[in-house]
């Protein structure tokens, strides 16, 4: 048998005759499936499908005969099948009664063209729109679930809120601390630098602690976290998600907010605080050391300084918006694990949303304290 | 081709399979031949799974040899074990659908990677597997999330069958369907083993598939296997195998299957040496 397959058209008086002939298999479709569409049907005539010549055949051949055989009956001939061997029979039976299956065409996204575009921006908008929605909701919920357990505070699960505390601030410890660290040592060298210039080196001090103290040692740790634990969170209730867990408390009288919701909100608000005073001391740390080491800036005077330069409100204006941002991660955190739907791909694309919004959020709330503490002048 | 009966595309050999010191498998020797259903029934944990897993290459044993379709597959390279993918499918147990793609798009990756034909062809073939394994046409674009589980388990299937394969083994391809989906499912099974030319290995719990589509029969006990056919496992006094086949379950599906429609328990007894001695 000859390894392709090839396609004779003979015209013999009324009848055509179609020879179909060699291996009808998926590894000759391409070379068939050109040629059968190079060909010139005829038109309402009488034509036999002449299978003599074939040797084996697999379902895309069988289909590459079942889709000639409909074009030819599209255009009014009348088809028969001739010579079919008894032991192609079955498959070519399977294919005619099933393989009329006409593939549909996948849904092409619509923003392809200018009201394609305009229509995708409304559809963003108002997805965008209900979400924040919903999620004020979820926040409701798991304030009004909060509520009820500090009237009932025994329904409190202390192992699961201790565990949270000790998976989001102690495990976190290593992390937060090096590049507070780094970042005190950074700061201190890049205002060294500057400051120099003015013979005004020892204001790095005050650069250092307001900067720290204030904003990046809250900042910094917030951004962690949100990448550490509220990554952890979403991506934890979605596999529950996934596995009917979640449905599965529910049926056992168990309130997943109650369960799983707030002892994270709750860990991370207690947490939160203690790290952000941890990452403040790193971070002065490292600025202290590079003060010392580059501008010659000894521990107890870089301290007297500090000392000056700081309000008393310096550094609660840091520590006071942990809790906040804590909230913000686990809320943004657990929203987004409960949004996953039953498969593995969402619990992805829904762990990175919630890091990215979460670390959004925080940044957004971050200008708004500013903003409160300038009207409050502290 | 030669003769049915010693033309053999599976062949196990003294396999071993331990998990640490949990010996799971200790000397298998299993011989499937071509065209022929088998089915793999045990207790749950005995290993029918971890079985499948090791005669397709995904679990290494620890001692014993597997040879599929000729070739020993703890011992291919690359490019043979490529050639030997293409000659057999597998249907996992929750269809194992890749699920960030649609229906159409799971069935053409194994054509895509072996076989690139033009898109519109594929897209044909694609719909072809779907309408044979009995799913609707619009399944095509839909995504696995979207289907039920009767519906997984088909595209599961249409994939396997993706390349048209010479053997399918199939992972417990009845458990979570509804009685009638399973008897379709079985139908389609004994259906395409027809058309298809396939031999079947497939791991079940369900007696009905067994009784319905198994040529023979293999079962895990003791961790070993025997192997052979329903009527010789009727008779077999291994009390695992005599609770298995010969529970009311077993006993239910045996008279459906061989049994006039008003069979009456006194005559199900009859055919059963071990009940009514």
């Amino acid at each position: 048998m000859p390894p392709s397959a090839t396609f004779l058209a003979s015209a013999d008086s009324e009848a055509l005759v179609f020879r179909a002939e060699g291996d009808w298999l998926l590894a000759t479709a391409a070379e068939l499936d050109r040629r059968l569409r190079a060909l010139d049907l005829p038109n309402g005539r009488q034509v036999t499908l002449d299978l003599a010549g074939i040797g084996r055949l697999d379902t895309a051949g069988a289909w590459l005969l079942k889709r000639t055989d409909k074009e030819l009956a599209a255009r009014g001939n009348a088809v028969a099948l001739a010579n079919v061997r008894a032991n192609l029979a079955p498959l070519l039976d399977q294919v005619w009664t099933h393989g009329a299956g006409t593939p549909l065409p996948h849904p092409v996204p619509a923003h392809h063209c200018l009201s394609g575009f305009v229509a995708r921006i409304g559809e963003v908008t108002l997805r965008l729109m209900r979400r924040v929605y919903s999620m004020i909701g979820f926040g409701g919920r798991v304030a009004v679930t909060f509520a009820e357990l500090l009237r009932h505070p025994r329904r409190l699960r202390l192992p699961a809120l201790i565990g949270q505390m000790e998976q989001a601030g102690v495990d976190a410890m290593p992390i937060v601390g090096l590049l507070s660290f780094l970042i005190g040592i950074v700061f201190a060298y890049q205002g060294a630098d500057q400051l120099r210039r003015f013979g005004a080196e020892i204001y790095t001090v005050n650069l250092l602690g307001i900067a720290i103290l204030r904003e990046l040692g809250v900042l910094l740790t917030a951004i962690i976290i949100a990448g550490r634990s509220g990554s952890a969170f979403t991506a934890q209730i979605g596999t529950m998600q996934v596995n009917e867990e979640i449905d599965a408390l529910r049926t056992l009288g168990l309130d997943p907010v109650e369960v799983l919701v707030v002892p994270r909100v709750l860990g991370l608000a207690l947490t939160l605080p203690l790290l952000v005073i941890y990452a403040d001391f790193m971070g002065l740390l490292g600025g202290c050391l590079m003060s010392w080491a580059s501008l010659g800036i000894l521990i107890p005077t870089f301290l007297d300084q500090l000392r000056s330069a700081i309000g008393e409100w310096t550094f609660w204006v840091g520590v006071i918006k942990a809790p906040f941002f804590a909230v913000i991660i686990g809320l943004v955190g657990c929203y987004e694990g409960f949004n996953v739907a039953r498969s593995a791909d969402s619990v992805g694309r829904l762990t990175t949303q919630s890091v990215v919004e979460a670390i959004f959020i925080v940044i957004c709330a971050d200008a708004a304290f500013s903003i409160l503490f300038t009207l409050l002048r502290i | 081709m030669a003769s049915d009966a010693d033309d053999f595309v599976i062949g196990v050999h003294g396999l071993v399979t331990r998990f640490g010191a949990q010996t799971i498998h200790d000397g298998i020797d299993l011989a499937v031949r071509r065209g022929e259903v088998l089915g793999i029934v045990g207790g749950s944990g005995t290993g029918k799974s971890v079985l499948l897993r090791t005669i397709i290459g995904l679990q290494r044993p620890a001692a014993g040899s597997v040879e599929v379709l000729g070739r020993d597959i703890l011992r291919v390279d690359d490019a043979e074990r490529r050639e030997l993918d293409q000659r057999f499918g597998v249907l996992f147990q929750d269809g194992a659908l890749f699920s960030s793609l649609s229906v159409a798009q799971n069935i053409e990756v194994p054509l895509r990677e072996h076989f690139p034909v033009p898109e519109p062809l594929m897209a044909e073939i694609a719909a072809t597997k779907i309408a044979i394994v009995g799913l609707p046409d619009d399944a095509g674009p839909k995504f696995p999330a979207q289907l039920s589980g009767g519906m997984r388990k088909r595209a599961g299937l249409a994939r396997a069958l993706a390349l048209d394969p010479e053997i399918v083994f199939l992972d417990e391809p009845t458990s979570g369907l509804d009685p009638i989906a399973a008897a379709e499912f079985d139908r389609l099974i004994g259906d395409l083993k027809a058309s298809l030319g396939l031999t079947v290995v497939m791991a079940t719990h369900d007696l009905d598939s067994l009784f319905a589509i198994c040529d023979r029969v293999a079962v895990l006990v003791d961790k070993k296997l025997r192997v052979g056919t329903l009527a010789q496992h009727l008779r077999d006094p291994h009390p695992w195998i005599q609770a298995y086949f010969h529970g009311p379950r077993g006993r239910a599906a045996l008279a459906s299957e061989q049994l006039p429609p008003a069979a009456d328990p006194a005559s199900a007894a009859r055919l059963d040496p071990a009940v009514s001695s």
